[in-house]
């Protein structure tokens, strides 16, 4: 089978392609958030309307198209209200934080990877990340849970009783539910045997169950397909702990608590109004597609097509990536529309005494299916240096590209 | 700059006359409505809180009163019945019926059959159109949106099919003293029973969202419990009592409009908490259905009203060549009918509870006091016992499921 992936050459007019992939990454991401953005809005609205056997949005625009826009622009010309007893300094810095977190966790997910021929003939291969550090899976939980500030300061300075309650909410949600996650995401990494999330990608780019890949014809399509993704090779629980978890951390229903509108009015932003109300709502959003983008790394193959073969892998990884992203929106737009709310303590229990437990008993299971299986494919998990962004990583195990292509020059 | 959330807290207590010692003030008085989501209009509640849990309910009323009971005082009793509409507007039907009977029982007249039937028919297509508004804004407190669309489709049919005989969708006034305004229009019967034939499967539909349902279930089940004994001793009734066990329905105790013909059960709850009076409401649907089903099987013909000119206007033929007929129709349109002296009170089951008229005459032709037995008014004593020791979310649910219509507490 050809293999059609495109290759790019390592120069072009001069410039070193491979440092320029975290910039075309950074900008692609926060770039493709943006745009997205308005997109997604209509797209939970057209989905929840058709599962509520109604119109939705159908005014502005094809198809309503515009209507995101349009709301975005009434916000715009809202007066923005502050009430009196805020605090004020606290009460501005909180839908910041919540925007800024939900921005920085994109940094280091796994669009997909680029092969490039370098001068001396050989190929290196360069995942399309804005940082594609070591401990990605470590900084994405880190500024995801820093998140939950943002929460509960716009509940705390508001001043307002129902801002407070929500604020509460929040804090004890996100911190009961991120250790479920936390665990869920180690059956992972005992598996794959790393943090760094476009290896943990690499990792699932085998045959189901870690089968050694000898190129027997029936391998062919099944290498890195649907069944080698992590959601089998962790035995389905982690993945569903995880996409609980995921909900509870984005604040959606049916875990929609800190908001209740039919409980808290609008829960911790009903002192907000305009561009700042705005930037919860898109906190929310971006958080969104985050955690569904590290679904799709870890659990769902991240950019590889769901089977090894020619119509399929066509498609570049990182519209496959995009596909898994938009799958998990459509999950939430789901549940949104089937699930009646939580109460507060039933929250609580399904985090501390079902989840947290069975996340630890499959910790415990993966370690020790961890000894007997066979060895991962990636063998060298742990950088002798810390790799930044301008250094990227190459797959196999190789000096920095400055050097070997000097190295060559010399020959 | 920021007020002391402490010094609110006391001046609202102290505004309802409850001293405190600032030293032991550990709860929170939090002010639920009258602008709220989901306190069903202009409810307001004050509750006090410790954390998230409810040591105090108190519920205020009385932000639409409008004095609908003084101004019918100023009409006469033909006209009085287009007020009746206003107080429980989710079921004006049947406050036409209530209204109606006791006037009725004033002039010692009675429908013939016909009229009794289409009557029956009317308040059971309401009693269906009511619940099924219940249905779907007890839902939408509790976060499950999407009953709500599917519930109002089918009240839409039961609307259309007021709106079919009378012209009006929420407010026919149709059922009068001495019998019904008009007679079914040609093809209503068939487009009756096309909804009863319809009607079961789309309330699986609902059922097999919710019955089920864990979060339901957890929403629902042990919350809002009140025994049969403090449901009679706080006046409660309708579906709130019979969730509680007491199997007292108007229709079969005091059988009035000829209900003692048709077959159907009371169904009672054994929990008495928020799930069994979904429960009891749902199979009333049900039940609702079969006296459609047996009022379209069973109809009679003949005249719907009474044949007395002084009471019932003269059709519409008789005005062009009969004298007489348009000195009646003058008189009852400008002076109406004088009952006789007396006081009359007909219980009704509405689908809040028992409905009735408490109406005085003096022998003129406006009645001289005309009061409504306000079923979701007495239903509402029983808040504070089922909230108290709850949470902020069971407020919710236990308000949703006495099924309150401020518009009826307030008049």
């Amino acid at each position: 089978m050809p293999d059609l992936r495109i290759i790019f050459p390592e120069y072009a007019l001069g410039i070193h392609l491979p440092s320029l992939v975290p910039y075309i990454a950074l900008f692609g991401t926060i770039g493709f958030i943006l745009m997205i953005l308005p997109g997604l809005i209509w797209i939970e609205r057209v989905v929840i309307a058709l599962m509520q056997d109604r119109s939705g949005p159908n005014r502005v625009g094809p198809r309503g198209l515009l209507q995101s826009t349009a709301d975005v622009v009434k916000l715009f010309f809202k007066e923005d209200t502050m009430p009196q007893s805020a605090d004020i300094r606290i009460y501005y810095l909180a839908p910041f934080l919540t925007v800024f977190c939900a921005f920085a966790a994109g940094a280091v997910l796994p669009l997909q990877t680029l092969t490039f021929r370098l001068v001396d003939s050989s190929f290196k291969t360069v995942p399309v990340t804005v940082g594609d550090v070591n401990i990605g899976l470590l900084y994405i939980l880190a500024v995801s849970s820093l998140q939950v500030y943002g929460v509960v300061l716009a509940g705390w300075s508001s001043n307002n009783k129902y801002s407070l309650l929500g604020g509460l909410r929040g804090s004890a949600q996100l911190i009961s539910y991120e250790l479920s996650m936390g665990l869920s995401l180690l059956c992972v990494v005992t598996l794959a045997g790393t943090c760094q999330l476009n290896k943990i990608v690499d990792a699932q780019n085998g045959l189901p169950f870690g089968i050694p890949y000898t190129g027997v014809w029936w391998q062919v399509p099944l290498k890195g397909s649907i069944f080698s993704w992590f959601w089998l090779g962790t035995l389905l629980v982690p993945v569903c702990i995880y996409t609980i978890a995921m909900i509870a951390e984005t604040n959606r229903a049916p875990f929609d608590l800190p908001e209740a509108e039919s409980e808290l009015i609008a829960g911790f932003h009903t002192e907000y109004s305009s561009m700042k109300f705005a930037m919860f709502f898109t906190g929310e959003y971006v958080s969104m597609l985050i955690v569904s983008g590290l679904n799709a790394a870890m659990f769902w193959g991240g950019s590889l097509p769901p089977l090894n073969i020619p119509p399929l892998t066509w498609i570049p990884g990182f519209m496959w990536f995009i596909i898994k992203i938009m799958g998990g929106i459509f999950f939430f737009t789901w549940l949104r529309a089937s699930f009646p709310r939580l109460r507060y303590d039933a929250l609580m229990n399904l985090g501390w005494k079902r989840m947290l437990p069975l996340g630890l008993v499959w910790v415990f299971l993966m370690a020790v299916w961890g000894l007997f299986r066979p060895a991962p494919a990636s063998s060298d998990n742990i950088p002798a240096e810390p790799v930044t962004a301008s250094q990227t990583t190459v797959q196999q195990v190789a000096p920095p590209v400055e050097a070997k292509s000097l190295a060559s020059r010399q020959r | 700059m920021a007020i002391d959330s402490r010094d609110l807290n006391t001046n609202a207590l102290q505004a309802q006359g409850m001293s405190i010692d600032p030293l032991d003030d550990t709860t929170m008085v939090i002010n639920m409505g009258p602008q709220h989501p989901s306190t069903h209009g202009v409810l307001r509640v004050v509750l006090e809180l410790d954390g998230e849990t409810i040591t105090r309910a108190t519920s205020h009323i009385g932000y639409v009163h409008t004095g609908i009971e003084k101004s019918m005082e100023y009409q006469t009793y033909l006209k009085a019945v287009t007020n009746t509409d206003r107080m429980d507007y989710l079921s004006a039907h049947i406050n036409n019926a209530a209204y109606t009977l006791s006037v009725e029982k004033l002039l010692g007249i009675e429908p013939p059959p016909r009229g009794q039937y289409l009557r029956v028919m009317l308040m059971e297509i309401q009693r269906i159109a009511s619940h099924l508004v219940w249905l779907a804004t007890h839902c939408l407190d509790m976060g499950a949106m999407t009953v709500f669309f599917y519930a109002f489709q089918q009240r839409e049919k039961l609307l259309n099919l007021t709106e079919m005989m009378s012209g009006v969708r929420m407010m026919p006034s149709w059922i009068v003293p001495g019998g019904l305004r008009g007679d079914a229009p040609d093809g209503w019967f068939e487009r009756a029973k096309e909804f009863c034939d319809g009607f079961p499967k789309a309330m699986e539909e609902l059922e097999d969202l919710l019955n089920n349902n864990p979060i339901w279930r957890d929403r629902t089940q042990g919350i809002g419990i009140i025994s049969a004994e403090d449901c009679i001793a706080l006046g409660v009734s309708g579906p709130t009592l019979r969730g509680s066990g007491v199997a007292h329905d108007i229709r079969k105790t005091t059988p009035y409009s000829g209900y003692e013909q048709f077959t159907f059960y009371v169904p009672t709850g054994e929990f008495c908490d928020v799930y069994d009076r979904y429960r009891v409401r749902m199979a009333e649907m049900y039940q609702s259905r079969e006296i459609i089903k047996q009022c379209i099987e069973n109809m009679p013909d003949g005249p719907i009203n009474v044949d007395d000119r002084k009471i019932v206007p003269p059709p519409r033929r008789e005005l062009d060549n009969s004298m007489e007929a348009v000195i009646h129709h003058f008189k009852l349109w400008t002076e109406g009918f004088h009952p006789p002296i007396g006081e009359a009170y007909v219980p009704l089951e509405s689908p809040k509870g028992e409905i009735g008229f408490y109406i005085v005459s003096d022998g003129t032709n406006r009645p001289y006091r005309a009061h409504m037995r306000p079923p979701s008014f007495m239903n509402l004593q029983a808040l504070s016992a089922m909230c108290e020791g709850r949470l902020i979310a069971d407020v919710v649910a236990v308000i949703g499921s006495i099924d309150i219509v401020l518009g009826e507490i307030d008049r």
